[in-house]
């Protein structure tokens, strides 16, 4: 599903340039649920952006369900991020005059899909992450981990290949933590390859996955078992 | 483009911070309603100094003979002459460009004593000895009867035609005027008509007290031979009389043996060059209206883009949202650039309505008060809306234009970054 060849990406910082990846490979199966980690400034985000096509390489390949990503205009590049890819951040990023609802429509209006089936799937979403009734409410009556799951419903409601959530369960304290990764866990099961930055050990471990960053290189890959996080949920 | 969503979207920014929104179109419609009393207080203008013109013909000249001040083929100068009434065939003849030629006598005028007589009322008036062509050149509205015709100049039949002020002097009220006679100067005349002029300036009560005459009638019982007093001249549409009254002047040296490089023995005065020079004048005051007007309303211009700015600026991370969720640049510029004209628009169009209440203000006032000296019915054509809808439509594409440059500049890595 997604294939990275030799990544290489810095950032210029005025005088000296800040080598961040310094050749990243890396494969990921349709299915699969992959915990990316590392400590802070070793590259994690970076490699995030630039799976979800939000930056770009300065050199290597990558192929996102046998389609090269290269060289996107901005144009094709919000095409392919509609079509392909799904985000959660750590801060929600709801927009917040908007309710839930219309927050969850949004990609399927970028598709030019009709107000009325947008509502439709929209509320479905939202059923699916138990926000039902919430489905009217503006972003600020909600708490931290139901605008979580609504931001999950918005990245879900395209149906892309591909979801990536960066620091989903950052914000949030334990307990609403492990319900998010329920919910996580839940849509992988339903066969949806799902890619998550975290720097906690417990949130790493409820992926099927740990891939380890230092410094911009992959320093640990390994598969491991998964730690269903409903056993925390009540 | 018009569909719901991106309405209620636009309509969502822009009542988020009413009080913003209300200051910035503040600086649109106060440009806009400034350019409209501008150019409204311009036509007022424009209409009053052209009421004074009154109906006549613009594109007239009239010409009188004076003093030679040159010997020229053995014929002193501070010679005398007088136009004849062959002229007219003459420059009939040599000018096709020519409307209306109108030879003209007069008797009376400023200051003259008691010419005319009706049983025991007399009163001074001005009389005039004119062709049936005058009523073109020097339009009257006949109220009564029938004007000059050519059978009256053929036969030298002793007609007159009175104005209305002559009537309310030598009539009773309700008396009927026409078949009666009046008597000019010691001779018998058939009142055939009365007329009335419209003329809004000081001596429009003048222009009721004249009395017209057949030009031949009057030579007749005035003893004026073939002499003529002076000519108005009015050319056809499209030639313009500025341009033929050199060559009209050359013709009538020429015929009355006047040196050509005599300036002062013909006297003229050309009704329209002096009218555009009003007209330029108008011109120019337009311009400045527009001057000023747009200069305003750039203000307000860039108030409108300053806040656009500033709401793109606010809007970073919802930008940067939005194309992270697929939604294509031209997509955000076509909303920021509808927000823009929308707010430009809306509030152009309320300064453009008001400026119309006002206009209808002041012309209410104006009614209700009496004319005022050479301001007359202001107002704004339906091209000049037209015009100002243009304007702003083009201003608020321009003030979105940078914002919508600078919310798809920001690329959404920076903008989700933004906390």
């Amino acid at each position: 599903m997604i294939e990275i060849k030799d990544l290489h990406k810095s950032y210029k910082m005025g005088s000296n340039s800040l080598h961040v990846l310094k050749g990243i490979n890396f494969t990921a199966e349709e299915g699969e649920l992959v915990a990316i980690m590392g400590s802070s400034g070793s590259g994690k985000s970076t490699l995030l952006n630039i799976l979800g096509m939000l930056d770009e390489a300065d050199s290597g390949e990558y192929n996102l369900d046998g389609v090269p990503i290269k060289n996107l205009s901005e144009t094709k590049a919000a095409k392919y991020r509609n079509k392909f890819l799904g985000f959660v951040f750590q801060s929600f990023n709801l927009i917040n005059y908007k309710s839930a609802m219309e927050n969850v429509a949004l990609p399927l209006y970028y598709q030019k899909v009709g107000r009325k089936e947008r509502e439709e799937k929209a509320i479905k979403y939202l059923e699916q992450v138990g926000l039902k009734e919430w489905a009217h409410h503006l972003p600020n009556e909600l708490s931290g981990g139901q605008k979580q799951r609504v931001a999950i419903a918005r990245a879900m409601a395209a149906e892309p290949k591909v979801l990536l959530a960066d620091e989903p369960t950052g914000a949030l304290d334990s307990k609403t933590s492990y319900e998010v990764m329920d919910l996580i866990q839940n849509i992988n099961d339903q066969g949806n390859t799902i890619l998550v930055v975290t720097h906690e050990e417990d949130i790493a471990h409820m992926c099927k996955r740990i891939i380890h960053l230092r410094d911009g290189v992959i320093v640990e890959d390994k598969k491991i078992k998964q730690v269903r996080a409903s056993s925390y949920v009540q | 483009m018009f569909n719901r969503d991106r309405w209620k979207e636009i309509l969502e920014v822009l009542t988020s911070n009413w009080f913003r929104t209300l200051l910035t179109a503040f600086g649109v419609f106060w440009g806009i309603l400034i350019l409209i009393i501008l150019l409204a207080a311009g036509k007022g203008l424009e209409n009053g100094i052209k009421a004074d013109f009154g109906d006549i013909a613009t594109n007239t000249m009239f010409i009188w003979t004076r003093r030679t001040t040159k010997a020229y083929e053995g014929l002193p100068k501070d010679r005398d002459f007088s136009f004849k009434i062959e002229d007219r065939a003459l420059l009939e003849n040599n000018f096709p460009e020519l409307r209306f030629i109108s030879p003209r006598n007069q008797l009376g005028g400023f200051r003259g004593g008691s010419n005319v007589i009706r049983g025991i009322k007399t009163g001074a008036y001005n009389i005039y000895g004119d062709y049936p062509e005058i009523i073109n050149q020097d339009p009257m509205q006949i109220t009564s009867g029938r004007f000059i015709n050519h059978n009256d100049i053929q036969d030298k039949r002793k007609i007159a035609i009175i104005g209305e002020g002559v009537v309310s002097d030598l009539y009773d009220a309700g008396e009927e005027v026409v078949g009666t006679y009046i008597k000019i100067s010691g001779v018998n005349f058939l009142v055939v008509g009365t007329y009335k002029k419209r003329n809004n300036d000081g001596d429009g009560e003048e222009g009721q007290k004249q009395i017209f005459v057949p030009f031949t009638a009057f030579s007749q019982a005035f003893n004026r031979a073939d002499n003529v007093g002076w000519m108005a001249i009015t050319a056809k549409d499209g030639t313009s009389i500025t341009s033929l009254k050199e060559s009209i002047v050359g013709a009538l040296k020429e015929k009355h043996k006047v040196h050509p490089e005599d300036q002062r023995a013909i006297g003229y005065f050309d009704l329209y060059e002096q009218y555009n020079r009003v007209e330029s004048l108008f011109g120019a005051m337009r311009f400045i209206a527009y001057f000023v007007g747009v200069l305003v309303l750039l203000s307000g211009i860039i108030g409108v883009s300053n806040i656009m700015l500033i709401v793109v600026k606010e809007r970073t991370k919802e930008i940067g949202i939005r194309r992270a969720l697929g939604e294509k640049p031209w997509s955000i510029r076509l909303q920021i650039l509808m927000e823009s004209i929308f707010l430009t628009l809306i509030s152009g169009m309320c300064g453009i309505s008001f400026g119309a209440l006002f206009i209808y203000g002041v012309n209410a006032l104006l009614d209700a008060n009496g004319p005022v000296d050479m301001f007359l019915n202001p107002s704004v054509s339906m091209g000049v809306v037209v015009g100002s809808l243009t304007i702003l439509v083009v201003s608020g594409l321009l003030a979105g234009f940078i914002p919508a440059q600078s919310a798809i500049k920001v690329r959404p890595i920076d903008a989700l970054r933004t906390e």
